[in-house]
This record gives C-alpha cells, sequence and structure tokens, in this order.
C-alpha cells in the first residue's frame, strides 16, 4: 500500500518520466492500432517492428551519433521500405500474405541484427543507445527521450482527429470509398505513416518483439466491449495508457523487472478478461444467451404440445400425463423433466395428482405460439406460393422468432385470417 | 639448443593444430547450420503451402517460457525435458490462436498476434525472475549464438572427443524431419493441397495439423539456442518462399527449399566472417538474398511465358 501510494505520489522525478513516457506511448500506439486492428494488418505491424532495425543501425552508421530522432528518421524509412516491399510482393508474386509479412519480418531483422553485430566488432564504442530499439528501455527514459515521445504522441493523436473520416471509411469500405472518389490511397498512406511513426516511438518503450501487443492488442479488448468505432479507440486508448501505467508501477516497485514486458502481460490480461467477459460479444454472454434460447425453444415446445393435445380433445385446459406427451411426441425423459419443472416455475401449467394442465396465463402464451405457427405458414402459401405440404418446418423455427412487431405486420399483412392453410383455427 | 629447438617444433605443432581447428571449426559451423537450414526448410515448406508462416513465427516465440520453464526444473540444456516443454507450450499456442479465433471471433491476424506476445512476454519475464538461475539472456533469445559452436565439445565417459554436441544435436533433428517428411510424406500432402479430398479418404486433417506444429515446436527449439527465436523464422520461410516461387511440385518444392538453404548457411558463414558480424544474421540476409533471385527469375519467366504465345 504504502508503495502504491509513493509511486502515485509521482515524487521521484524519475518515476514520473517513466510513467508519463510508458502511458503516453501505449495510448498513441492503441488509437493507431485500433485502425490496424479493423484493417486485419495487425501482423503488419509486427514486421514493420522487426523491419526497422536496419536503419536505425544505418543511421547511426552514417551520422555516427545516437541522437533519439535521427535513429528514429532511420527507422521511419527503413519502415516504410519494409511496407512497400511487402505491398510489392504481395501484388507481384503468388505468394500468400502471411508468407510474405514472415519473410520481411525475418529477413529484415536479421539484416538489423547482423549490420549491428558488424557494427559492434568494429569497435566503434558503445552502441548501448541502439540497445534500446531492440529490447526496450522504459526505465531508463531520459528526459528528452520523454518530450520526443510526447510530442509524438500528440502529433500521433491529431493527426488521427483530423483524418478521422478518411481513416473510418478506408478501414471499414474502402471499395465504397474509391467509388466515391475519395482519397483512398492518400488516406492510406497517411495511415501507414503514423503506424510506422507509432512502431518506431513505441518499441524504445517495449522492444521489437512485444511492439505487435502494444498496437493490437488493446483494439483486441476493446472490440469486445463496443461497436462504435469513436468508442472503441476510446476504450483501446485507455486500456494502452493503463497497460503503460501497470507495467511502470511493477518495475517501480521489482527494479529487476523489465517494464515491456509488464505492460504486455497487462495488457494481455485486460484482452482475456474481455474476450471472456464482455457483454454481448463476450464469450460467457454468449453461452448465457445461447441457453437461455435454447430454454425457451424447449419451453415453447412443451406449451405447443399442450395446447394441440387440448384442441384435439375439445378442452384446451384438459389434463395431460406424461404418457399423453410422449404420445405426441417422442421428448427425451432429462427434456421433459426440465420443461414441466421451467413451466411449472412460470406457473404456466399446474401439476395435479394425474397430471399437468395449462394455467390461464400458459394458456395464452401457448395460444401465441401456435398462433405464430400457423401465421407464418399462412405467409408462406399466400406471399411466398409455397406448398401447404413445404411450409411445416420453417414454421417449428420461425414461431420462437418471431417478434411481436413482426406478428402485428403479418396479421395486417394477411388480413387476419381464421384458418391456417391446413384447416386449423388460429387462436387469436 | 635442445631446449630452443623443442620450443620451436612445439610452437610449429601448436600453430599446425591451430590452423587444423580453425578449418575444422569453419566446417562445424557450416555443418550445423546446414543440419538446422534443411529441417527448417523442409517444414516450412508445408507452412507456406498451408499458409501457416505466422503461425510458424507466433510458435517460434511462444516456446521461450517452455524453455525457462523447462530449463528451470532440469537446470541444463540440453535434456529432452526442455523438448517437451517447448512442445508442450507450441501446441498450447495453436490451441490458443484457434481458440480466440474461433471461440471468441477474434480475427487470425489479431488472435496470433495477442498470442505468441502473451507467451513471449511471460518467457522474458521468467528469465529476469530467475536470471541468477538461467544461463539464457536476451541477445541469446533474439539472435542465439552459433559461433560457440565447435567450443562445446561432446567427451564419451572414456573421454574420447566426439565432435561438437550441438551438432550431433542439429544432426538429430535433421534425422527426426527427414523420418517425419518421408513418412509422412502421403497425410502432409494430401492435407497440404486437398483437405476436403483428404477428409473424404478417412485421413484426420486435425492430426497432420498437431503433428507438423509438433515439428515446427521442435525444430524451432533446438535452432533457438543456435540461431535465436526470430532468425529461425528467416530459416523456416524464406527458402520455402524462393523455391515457391520457382516450382509448385512438392518434391522439387522440398529440394530446392533444403539446397537453398544450405546455400544460405554456407554464404551467410562467409558474409560474416568477411564482415565480422552475426553469422545467424548473415545467414538471414544471404537467405533474402536467395529470394530476390528467386523473384527475379520468376518474374523473368512469367515475361517470357507472355510473349512466348505471339512467338508460336
Amino acid at each position: 500500500m504504502e508503495t502504491l501510494l509513493d509511486f502515485f505520489s509521482f515524487a521521484d522525478p524519475n518515476v514520473r518520466l517513466v510513467t508519463l513516457g510508458t502511458v503516453l506511448l501505449g495510448a498513441a500506439a492503441a488509437v493507431v492500432g485500433s485502425f490496424a486492428f479493423l484493417r486485419k494488418r495487425a501482423l503488419v505491424g509486427d514486421a514493420i517492428a522487426h523491419a526497422i532495425l536496419p536503419g536505425i543501425v544505418l543511421a547511426y552508421v552514417i551520422s555516427d551519433s545516437k541522437n533519439t530522432l535521427i535513429l528514429m528518421a532511420g527507422a521511419l524509412v527503413s519502415g516504410w521500405v519494409a511496407l512497400l516491399s511487402m505491398d510489392y510482393l504481395s501484388n507481384k508474386t503468388k505468394l500468400k500474405t502471411d508468407t510474405v509479412i514472415g519473410l520481411i519480418l525475418s529477413v529484415f531483422f536479421g539484416l538489423g541484427i547482423f549490420l549491428l553485430t558488424a557494427v559492434q566488432h568494429t569497435g566503434r564504442g558503445s552502441q548501448a543507445g541502439l540497445d534500446k530499439f531492440l529490447f526496450g528501455k522504459a526505465a531508463s527514459m531520459t528526459q528528452n527521450d520523454v518530450y520526443i515521445f510526447a510530442a509524438l504522441s500528440i502529433i500521433l493523436l491529431l493527426l488521427t482527429f483530423v483524418f478521422y473520416k478518411a481513416f473510418k471509411i478506408v478501414a471499414f469500405n474502402r471499395d465504397y470509398a474509391l467509388t466515391l472518389g475519395l482519397p483512398v490511397k492518400m488516406a492510406e498512406f497517411v495511415l501507414a505513416s503514423l503506424t510506422v511513426l507509432a512502431i518506431t516511438t513505441g518499441i524504445q518503450a517495449v522492444g521489437v518483439v512485444l511492439m505487435a501487443a502494444l498496437l493490437i492488442t488493446p483494439a483486441a479488448a476493446a472490440r469486445s466491449w463496443t461497436n462504435s468505432l469513436v468508442n472503441m479507440i476510446f476504450i483501446a486508448a485507455f486500456l494502452g495508457a493503463f497497460g503503460g501505467l501497470v507495467g511502470s508501477f511493477i518495475s517501480y516497485t521489482a527494479p529487476k523487472m523489465p517494464t515491456g514486458p509488464w505492460i504486455v502481460m497487462a495488457l494481455s490480461f485486460f484482452a482475456l478478461f474481455s474476450l471472456l467477459f464482455a457483454p454481448k460479444r463476450g464469450v460467457f454472454s454468449k453461452l448465457k444467451l445461447q441457453r437461455k434460447n435454447r430454454e425457451k425453444i424447449i419451453t415453447e415446445n412443451f406449451l405447443k404440445a399442450f395446447y394441440l393435445l387440448g384442441e384435439q380433445s375439445g378442452n384446451p385446459q384438459q389434463i395431460i400425463t406424461r404418457q399423453a406427451l410422449l404420445d405426441y411426441r417422442d421428448f427425451p425423459p432429462t427434456e421433459i423433466q426440465f420443461a414441466l419443472r421451467k413451466l411449472k416455475k412460470k406457473l404456466h401449467i399446474i401439476a395435479l395428482e394425474d397430471g399437468w394442465r395449462l394455467s390461464k396465463i400458459g394458456l395464452k402464451e401457448a395460444a401465441r405460439v401456435v398462433r405464430l405457427h400457423r401465421l407464418w405458414e399462412m405467409y408462406l402459401t399466400e406471399r411466398m406460393n409455397m406448398k401447404s405440404d413445404h411450409i411445416h418446418p420453417n414454421a417449428e423455427t420461425m414461431e420462437h422468432i418471431i417478434t411481436p412487431e413482426v406478428e402485428a405486420e403479418l396479421i395486417k399483412e394477411l388480413k387476419r385470417p381464421e384458418k391456417d392453410p391446413h384447416e386449423s383455427t388460429i387462436p387469436y | 639448443m635442445a631446449i630452443s629447438g623443442y620450443a620451436i617444433a612445439a610452437k610449429r605443432l601448436f600453430a599446425h593444430s591451430l590452423i587444423r581447428s580453425f578449418v575444422m571449426n569453419d566446417i562445424y559451423i557450416i555443418l550445423t547450420a546446414s543440419f538446422i537450414a534443411i529441417s527448417c526448410a523442409l517444414i516450412g515448406v508445408f507452412l507456406v503451402l498451408r499458409q501457416m508462416a505466422m503461425v510458424g513465427d507466433a510458435i517460434s516465440h511462444a516456446v521461450l517460457p517452455g524453455i525457462v520453464l523447462a530449463y528451470l526444473f532440469t537446470g541444463n540444456r540440453d535434456s529432452m525435458v526442455m523438448l517437451i516443454g517447448a512442445v508442450i507450450l507450441g501446441v498450447l499456442a495453436t490451441l490458443l490462436i484457434e481458440l480466440f479465433h474461433k471461440k471468441t471471433r477474434l480475427q487470425e491476424d489479431a488472435a496470433i498476434g495477442v498470442t505468441f506476445t502473451w507467451l513471449f512476454a511471460l518467457g522474458v519475464i521468467l528469465i529476469s525472475v530467475y536470471s541468477g538461475q538461467i544461463d539464457l539472456d536476451q541477445d541469446c533469445v533474439l539472435y542465439g549464438e552459433i559461433a560457440y559452436v565447435p567450443l562445446d565439445l561432446w567427451f564419451t565417459n572414456a573421454g574420447m572427443n566426439l565432435g561438437p554436441r550441438p551438432l550431433w544435436i542439429a544432426g538429430g533433428l535433421l534425422i527426426a524431419v527427414l523420418f517425419f517428411v518421408l513418412r509422412g510424406y502421403r497425410g502432409l500432402f494430401i492435407t497440404s493441397f486437398h483437405p476436403d479430398y483428404a477428409a473424404a479418404l478417412g485421413i484426420s486433417t486435425v492430426v497432420w495439423h498437431y503433428a507438423l506444429m509438433s515439428m515446427v515446436s521442435v525444430t524451432t527449439v533446438i535452432s533457438f539456442e543456435s540461431v535465436g527465436a526470430i532468425l529461425v523464422v528467416a530459416l523456416l520461410i524464406a527458402p520455402a518462399a524462393a523455391a515457391y516461387l520457382l516450382t509448385e511440385s512438392l518434391p522439387k518444392l522440398l529440394g530446392l527449399a533444403a539446397g537453398f538453404g544450405v546455400l544460405s548457411s554456407l554464404g551467410g558463414y562467409y558474409l560474416a566472417k568477411w564482415l565480422d558480424g552475426s553469422i545467424a544474421g548473415a545467414i538471414s540476409v544471404v537467405a533474402g538474398l536467395i529470394f530476390v533471385v528467386a523473384f527475379v527469375i520468376s518474374q523473368a519467366r512469367k515475361k517470357v511465358s507472355k510473349k512466348s504465345p505471339v512467338l508460336s
């Protein structure tokens, strides 16, 4: 607790710097990464992160300085060359995207490692400044670095804001944008430049290998929570920033711990949590919805059985035995037990000594299901010109799906028919 | 007089064995690299054909925590435990990717990216937690240390020198891969090219999928020490991709890719010697150059085949 307070008081100027730096980087990378994610270019980002290494080493060799800005310029150039090579090879050869990405990634990185080691062995003094591009050195950021990161992050966020509409249409419907005559190529160029810039900045915090996580993991997590792009970008930015905060906090409490991998661990945890527990798109809510639907279908089928058996005998609330249900349809025993329990709980049926009968609300509900079934059969024969012996299976499904609004439409469209195509009465 | 004559003779002998060991060192390194390159190229052909190159990349990163954990348990590097740990992690990574992709409907590229970065981060954290107990550093993870191959000699209990241990391990890997590819040729062939037909014949695509993924894990983990996690991807993909530009028959693909692998090792070694850089890095550079040559040839062929109808 005390360390937590110590950390958040930000009394230590170094802590302040590192935290500010990682939070800004996390947020900026997540915003740009959201577009990369939506355009299904997550791994292209990974390849660019590896491919900027030769540019950094060459920039160092040519300029003979370890100035962050000069090295980043080299990185930008080499990131762009990699991006263009990937595009060129995918268009010119029969190689699939994944092969092209893996090829450029590994060969560029190999070139980078080769140049780096060759420079090391010439004895040009320490190239410790280059190492931070390989492994990320968030904990040892200088004030100057943080100013550069802050400036770049703000540029990234501003440009995303300015080009938001263009990016959006490129991400969702590129072909449509082309037919509208929008400057798609321009938008793609700006977006690609921003991605390369974000990667060049970000790898100084987390290193080459883990940069992909900074781009896509927050976006993957955010996607589970919302269907709106604006919300997604904000959630991703927040998660990216929060991951940066967690990473710097952990390496503050345990100085031996590397910041970058912990940022990635935090982000992965957010993503896993979101994928599992997010409402609507999460795994568990989907399972829950599936179970609810199954339950609805089973109970409605039983209500229908009660109704039809009653209809045969002329007494809608007739007492039905288990045997009668089994004679009507060969329901599995577990299903019978399950459905009767559920229906009793909802007061749709009343348990008697020798069987069950529909309650008043049960009868109303059962009539609704039968009505939907017969209305839909009517619609299929009248409007879709289907034969009356072909329509039953489809109606068996639709009776569970049709909403009250659609029901009203059907009644209006069919002028409230009395009988269905099999001459059974439609209950209203 | 006698003493100085002795000294000269000893010096000569020493110089001679030094030269001889220099040549032997070259041969040891080139052989190890070639064995690894051939193994990677053969496996890589199937990855490229099945559009799983990036899954291979993901596995090569994801085995890291497996290696670290096995190292912690057994305390040494070359053990079966390490291989088993790596295979478990490699297959786990494939499973996770599929789970994310199918169950949560996360698109495949994002599923790959999230999975391997997470596992790799876990590996790096484990390394730094147990840094005192593990002789693995981040440099080694990224680009291996094939230059040290001749130093790691293998002695029998009787004290006989059997040559470098990594060479034996790489040779074992090559035999295992050759066995896998030759014995599994039919299954791999059918499930790669006609998955539906394979299903109709009763050949399980799932079994071959996981068999291949296990082989990828084994190959990457053995190559790991020599060439590192990322450059093994170059050996997996570049020779196979170059071969795929030149031919479409599977036997030719395998042969060409293996040849390109050996060529990369040979060229890479001398490039590294010439410019005094990392051997593994140089091997990937040469593999990239071979790809460029293959690309130029395939483009030239395309032009010729476009023109030929006019000529005939």
